[in-house]
């Protein structure tokens, strides 16, 4: 391509020019300019370290997708003023303090703490504990060393005996939910080493010692509000809602028809109250088919339920049958319905014999039921654990490939996919309404539903979209996100956890893999859900219903993690992304095409560098691109006004501002 | 068998064996009606056989579809004509313009099964009999599968041309049989003899001496080997260190003397041996590799490594027997098979090795690197150092591999399209790698070792590409469309076991015939095979160019310094003078020295340090590119292996998505800029918009692109055959109830 790069001009494309231009090559990505002001704390490293290297820009992108970047203009202001008083002062322990959010106070800090890189080996520095996170700078190392962990991501603490660190002998392995454990050593007579301990523990699980989760304490600003990111009235009228068949019902407004759905339900128009309570009645939870999307042509409706109560009896419910049937004829193209049970067969008869169920075909005429076969909750959590011991700290490259067989992590992955594909397929190929369940209908079905929709809507691929698919498909019909990832609570044993969002999150990132320019968000995007999944710093991911929300004043009180990305659209956007309007992806379920998410579970290991630099190129592209756009249309008005010119020339313009691509510069 | 040691006594059979029987001559006959179905006829192109009214499956399903039409066997491929000619004149975007969609060149010919009465047999050649099965199922080199019915074909049909087939993909032939021989025959000479000028050949001293100054080579160009006097193995000109005359060089036929591949610009420089035919323990030949040693280190005023790659990477065979396992994972038969082997794949994948050796290559090269770039220690590889691995041992199978690797990490020029295609000639052609019989194309068995030796190198080459795309000005497809190249037999780069052996085998048959030396075309020559269109496909569009300002800045002694700093063992060098070797196999340090000089770093520490330096600069696409060796950083080639698999195409996606985003991208800059100069110039002309090629719109587009047959793919989703599950190792847990305690949660 020499004509691209004489397109750059005396530009090129080598990194030490690129890095003297901000924010266009080799940055890390983490909030720059534009409205917000620069974070402070990445940015005082910044002063200090050689940008550019690849070593930095992988900590940073790290550093980016933990909390530590964020940081209003207000605040952002206070705290660098207060580093710079620090690093004027110049003192060791000082300038290993660690920075803080707005709200955030500073609970323990102990002096020469040795941290055991697996890495890099043994360093000393300072180890801050806040309410927040946990914070290790050593300056020993150039550029210094800096380990910051949020308290929200810890599984469990651990004593653990160090022999071999010298006077060091008290050890503490911080268990981690993000594939991580990292480990301290520390003399044994110090007291304040037994503060932070302490601390710790009180504050890393403060649900359990009567302490508010440090949302509520968090006091950021950001100029967008993300709360405001889903309407479910307008999400509804964004795919066509209400219609003849379909109604936007209020019935649930108190949540006392199920107190795990959300207060507005899509049900059928011609649905009458009492037999609406007999429906109740007959499914697991209370949670009634309800539906999720629609086909702006066909009318196909994903309706998402959990298991009939049947039970051994074969016990039937009029009410329930007919409520399917409704399901059924509200789609005039199919005279079918298809009932996907995520469950596998064998354990959905099994819960039969415990009151639970799946619909008999004999009863539910018209309707097909297929299982998926998918395994549960607790093969989930343990699958991830193996994968864990696989990736970290070290890779056993000779058996790689085995390893991560044995951990099926990416053979659930498949089968996700592989069962997303099939409803998708089901309702653009054979124009039929489906209704996907599992057990209670708020895990496996949840998975299952928003990777469909995320198949078959391109709205669900833009950042926008994406957030108002998990607002909808995951926080408001009820995934017990509280209960999943224990946010606060000290009881790791807890076999109600379950990375099943982490699962539908790769499912994503498969997807992208395979489509990499279909979707309007980037990894990183991805992985700064994930981190924040964990983090408890904003208040999205928070408790297990709509209803607990409410009650908690959550919108009121915590601040919401789409406020934070929305505040900073272009850093999460890929630059690659061309709509595909109309076009439905079907990712291909094989595990020739999966790969293990690297930059997400590998993360830590610094022979792992993301492979962001591509997208850099792409975006100076980009940004060459605005520019001449603009030369253009200047050039374009100056010949209008001079009003000499040409239809002819007034014709061309417009067919490049109508180009379908996307462009974020 | 075309071994030059053995001292001149060539056996290839100098007569024309003609296959053309007078049965095929009156086949010849209706050429013409042929030709006049078949416009892809090339020059020099002979049909020996066909059959009407051949079935091909289409692999979509295992159903009985397929598509009626003449099945041929000519003197280069085996070719399907298809009686619904109609459609076939959408033509595919990438086209190669001497084969069409289904075409198979004879030596692309890897397996043949035939099935009769549902049993599936490989079909050896000269064992065939009268009976001819009814369906043929052919594996080619480049992964792809026919599948042809003959059950519909006449009797005397089929069974010819099954006969045929087999007989010429199947069974031994002699040199002259090969198609280009006949092509170049007929074909005009301007046709043949275009050459891309900016790829070196080095078949000339000047390519040497250019190639010399362009690295500040501290070596000679030798012609002592004019004419092949000395070795035929050998090219006529060559680098050697100054000290090495032409008697050394004549001593052991030139074995044992160190050639010169390339310099470091810290002065040390990379070569390569072949063993010594025998190590005699008179001495004779100790002194001797002393010589050769010392006027290595003499010239480059470093010290010595030598890598012998006998004790750490595979030997030939076993590099063989793991590709044909890891080949057979793409070889697909049924949708069926797909979902089935879909369930073991990584564990297939790792049984076959064949990632593991990448790997190991790799790795292999890395330290080499990190001897030249933090050591400033020159390198000698060798294949083996006492024991040849194969009987005639010529420092041109792995030793290329290595030495063509280990330049492409520390020079940038090499990642050019020239570059790299000069680095090929220089390491592989000149550097005499036995193409022919590793390749196989003679189908000559238990005479030498098939080995994918190029191919191992071109699966290194796309580890560093899709690790480092944009340090690389070709693509993937470029390095795929090479890989497909070895397997057509037109091109002189792939056809010979070495210079001399080609410079005979083009000499004219007879030398009555007054003819002068055909001109066998080389695969540089790519408008050969594909047109512009096709060819832009080659480049990257990510490649970062190199930036204006000179390389000289990069080299500021201040640079080397610093990486000297960072590497404390550099400091504590052996003066140049005295050691020349570290870290010596066992053998050689008994033979040469009895006793250890210095001891050296053990190879994964060192190299482990030059990642970490390496990591800490900020990435130069333009200087040392290192690769990424842990597990999951060494991926299956896709493109080249998944291409042709129905069930494994990305409807809409893949990697090419964001290729054409660029290129996209790359034409609508092109536009602006024209239109501002058009603008700026005030020229109210209709300029046409030019558009850089980018074939059909992206979301209509199979994740294979380029190599997308013709035929239209139905869009539907790969949903498996069956869904049943294996996952019995987890049983105990499958059986839980997701919701154990029913307690309304934690808060």
């Amino acid at each position: 391509m020499e004509k691209l790069t004489a397109g750059a001009g005396g530009g090129g494309y080598s990194a030490e020019q690129g890095s003297a231009v901000p924010g266009v090559v080799r940055k890390p990505p983490r909030p720059l300019g534009a409205g917000l002001g620069s974070s402070r704390q990445p940015s005082v490293e910044a002063l200090e370290s050689p940008s550019g290297s690849h070593v930095e820009w992988c900590r940073q992108l790290i550093a980016a997708t933990i909390s530590s970047q964020i940081a209003g203009p207000v605040s952002s202001e206070a705290i660098s003023r207060d580093y710079k008083a620090l690093r004027d002062g110049n003192r060791l322990a000082q300038m290993e303090e660690a920075p803080r959010f707005p709200g955030e106070s500073i609970k323990a800090i102990a002096k020469d703490v040795m941290y055991i890189c697996p890495f890099t080996g043994a360093v000393s520095g300072t180890l801050t504990v806040t309410d927040y996170k946990l914070y290790f700078k050593s300056l020993e190392r150039e550029p210094p060393f800096i380990l910051d962990v949020n308290l929200g991501v810890i599984s469990r603490l651990e004593t653990i005996g160090v022999q071999s660190h010298g006077e060091n002998s008290c050890g503490m392995e911080i268990v981690c939910k993000d594939m991580r454990n990292p480990r301290f050593a520390y003399k044994q007579e110090e007291q304040s080493k037994l503060e932070i301990f302490e601390n710790l523990t009180k504050h890393a699980f403060p649900v359990s010692n009567d302490l508010p989760l440090f949302a509520f304490l968090y006091k950021e600003k950001f100029p967008v509000d993300g709360w405001k990111v889903y309407d479910p009235v307008a999400e509804y009228k964004r795919q066509g809602l209400p219609n003849e068949s379909w109604t936007i019902s209020k019935v649930n407004s108190n949540y006392e028809l199920c107190d795990t759905y959300p207060a507005l339900l899509v049900i059928p128009t011609s649905i009458k109250d009492e037999d609406l309570r007999r429906v109740v009645a007959f499914r697991a939870k209370h949670r009634i088919p309800v539906l999720s999307w629609i086909h702006p042509e066909s009318q196909a409706t994903i309706t998402r339920c959990s298991q009939p109560l049947v039970g051994p009896s074969d016990k039937r419910c009029k009410e329930d049958e007919k409520y399917l049937q409704t399901i059924m004829d509200a789609n005039a193209q199919s005279h079918k319905l298809t009932i996907f049970d995520a469950r596998q067969n064998s354990v959905a008869d099994t819960n039969k014999a415990k009151e639970g169920g799946y619909e008999s075909e004999s009863f539910y005429t018209n309707a097909e039921l297929t299982f998926l076969e998918i395994p549960n909750i607790h093969v989930m959590r343990e699958s991830l654990r193996k994968l864990k011991e696989i990736t970290y700290p070290v890779i056993d490259e000779a058996k790689w490939l085995s390893n991560v067989d044995s951990t099926h992590w990416l053979e659930y992955i498949r089968l996700l996919l592989m069962g997303a594909v099939r409803i998708a397929d089901k309702l653009e190929s054979g124009k039929t309404s489906v209704v996907v369940h599992c057990s209670d209908g708020w895990d496996r079905t949840a998975q299952l539903t928003s990777l469909a929709m995320l198949m078959l809507d391109s709205y669900y691929r833009t950042i926008k979209g994406f957030e108002v698919l998990i607002e909808k498909e995951w926080i408001s019909f009820g995934h017990r996100f509280a209960v999943r990832v224990g946010h606060g609570d000290v009881n790791h044993t807890n076999s109600e956890r379950s990375p099943l969002f982490v699962q539908f999150i790769d499912c994503v990132w498969q997807m992208m893999r395979q489509f990499p320019a279909a979707f309007e968000f980037n990894e990183l995007f991805l992985i700064t859900i994930l981190d924040h999944l964990y983090s408890c710093l904003f208040g999205t991911f928070l408790y297990n219903s709509e209803q607990e929300r409410v009650k908690a004043e959550l919108h009121t009180k915590t601040v919401s993690l789409w406020s934070y990305i929305n505040s900073q659209p272009e850093e999460f956007t890929n630059p690659f992304y061309v709509n595909y309007e109309n076009h439905v992806l079907y990712p291909v379920a094989s595990l020739r095409h999966l790969e293990l998410w690297v930059d997400y579970y590998v993360r830590w290991n610094p022979r792992m560098r993301p492979q962001m630099p591509v997208h850099q190129n792409l975006k100076e592209l980009l940004v060459i691109r605005s520019e001449l756009q603009k030369k253009v249309d200047e050039l374009h008005r100056e010949a209008s006004t001079r009003s000499l010119s040409s239809s002819s020339d007034r014709g061309s313009s417009p067919s490049h501002s109508a180009t379908p691509v996307h462009t974020t510069v | 068998m075309l071994s030059l040691g053995s001292g001149g006594g060539k056996s290839t059979k100098p007569s024309f064996v003609s296959y053309v029987t007078p049965e095929d001559m009156k086949i010849k006959e209706k050429e013409e009606g042929l030709r006049s179905k078949h416009p892809y006829l090339l020059p020099g192109e002979v049909v020996f056989c066909s059959a009407n009214h051949v079935l091909k499956y289409t692999q979509e399903d295992a159903s009985q579809r397929g598509v009626y039409g003449t099945l041929l066997c000519t003197n280069f491929k085996i070719a399907f004509i298809s009686d619904e000619s109609a459609s076939q004149e959408t033509a595919p975007p990438f086209r190669n313009k001497l084969l069409s969609e289904n075409d198979i060149p004879l030596t692309c010919v890897d397996h043949i099964y035939g099935v009769s009465d549902e049993k599936k047999k490989l079909i050896i050649g000269g064992q065939v009999k009268s009976k001819y099965p009814s369906k043929l199922i052919i594996q080619c080199k480049d992964l792809r599968v026919f599948h042809f019915s003959l059950t519909y074909a006449k009797e005397e049909e089929a069974k010819k041309i099954f006969q045929g087939i087999v007989h010429h993909s199947l069974e031994p032939k002699s040199l002259k049989c090969v198609f280009a021989f006949s092509y170049c025959e007929t074909a005009s000479p301007s046709q043949a003899s275009r050459k891309s000028s900016l790829t070196l050949m080095f078949e000339t001293k000047e390519d040497w001496s250019v190639e010399l100054g362009r690295t500040k080579g501290n070596c000679k160009v030798s012609s002592a080997n004019a004419d092949y006097v000395i070795s035929e193995k050998l090219p006529q000109f060559f680098v050697v260190p100054f000290a090495v005359s032409d008697d050394d060089i004549l001593r052991f036929l030139g074995k044992g003397i160190p050639f010169w591949c390339w310099s470091h610009h810290s002065g040390c420089a990379l070569f390569k041996m072949a063993c010594l035919p025998t190590i005699q323990e008179d001495g004779i030949s100790q002194k001797y590799m002393h010589r050769m040693l010392d006027a290595v280190t003499q010239d480059q005023l470093c010290p010595v490594k030598i890598e012998d790659l006998s004790s750490c990477l595979p030997a030939l065979q076993d590099l063989q027997l793991s590709y044909n396992k890891f080949k057979q994972l793409f070889l697909i038969d049924s949708t069926t098979e797909f979902w089935v082997s879909d369930m073991k794949w990584f564990s297939s994948l790792e049984n076959s090795g064949w990632l593991e050796i990448i790997r190991q290559c790799l790795m292999k090269a890395v330290e080499i690197v990190d001897y030249l770039e933090s050591a400033h220690t020159s390198v000698l590889i060798v294949e083996s150092f006492f024991v040849p691995a194969v009987p005639e041992e010529h420092c041109s199978d792995l030793c290329c591999v290595l030495s063509s690797l280990v330049q492409i990490m520390l020079d940038p020029y090499y990642r050019t399209r020239s570059g790299f295609q000069s680095l090929i000639q220089k390491e592989w052609v000149a550097g005499g790698h036995s193409f022919l019989d590793r390749c196989n194309h003679l189908y000559q068995k238990e005479k030498e070792v098939p080995a994918p030796v190029f191919l191992l190198f071109l699966e290194c080459v796309w580890q560093l590409l899709q690790q480092h795309a944009p340090a690389f000005q070709f693509s993937e497809t470029y390095l795929t469309v090479l890989s497909d190249s070895i397997n057509i037999p037109l091109f002189s780069t792939f056809l010979f076991n070495s210079q001399h052996h080609r410079d005979t085998a083009m000499k004219p048959g007879h030398p009555e015939a007054q003819r002068s030396p055909l001109n066998f075309p080389s695969v540089w020559d790519w408008s050969l095979q594909f047109d512009c269109k096709a060819q832009s496909l080659f480049t990257n569009p990510l490649y970062v160019a190199k930036p204006i300002q000179d390389k000289a800045l990069r080299k500021t002694s201040h640079q080397k310094h610093q990486r000297q700093l960072s590497l404390p063992n550099t400091l504590s060098k052996p003066s140049p003078r005295k050691g020349f070797f570290k870290e010596e196999t066992d053998n050689l340090k008994k033979i040469f020295l009895g006793k250890r000089i210095s001891k050296w770093l053990n190879p994964t520490e060192s190299s482990k340090e030059l990642y970490e330096s390496w990591q800490r600069k900020p990435l130069d696409y333009q200087g040392l590119l290192l690769p990424y060796l842990d597990g999951p950083s060494v991926r299956v080639w896709m493109q080249r292996y998944l291409r042709w698999v129905p069930e494994a195409q990305i409807f809409g996606g893949g990697s090419i998505t964001t290729v054409n985003r660029v290129l996209e991208l790359a034409s609508e800059i092109q536009d602006l800029q024209k239109e501002v100069e058009r603008r700026s110039c005030r020229m109210n002309s209709s300029t046409a918009w030019t558009q850089v090629y980018s074939g059909p719109p992206l979301s209509a587009r199979l994740s294979s692109f380029p190599f997308t047959a013709t035929h239209a793919w139905s869009f539907k989703p790969a949903i498996p055959s069956s869904i049943r599950q294996s996952l019995g190792s987890v049983s105990s847990l499958a059986d839980k109830e997701d919701d154990d305690c029913q307690g309304s949660g934690v808060l």
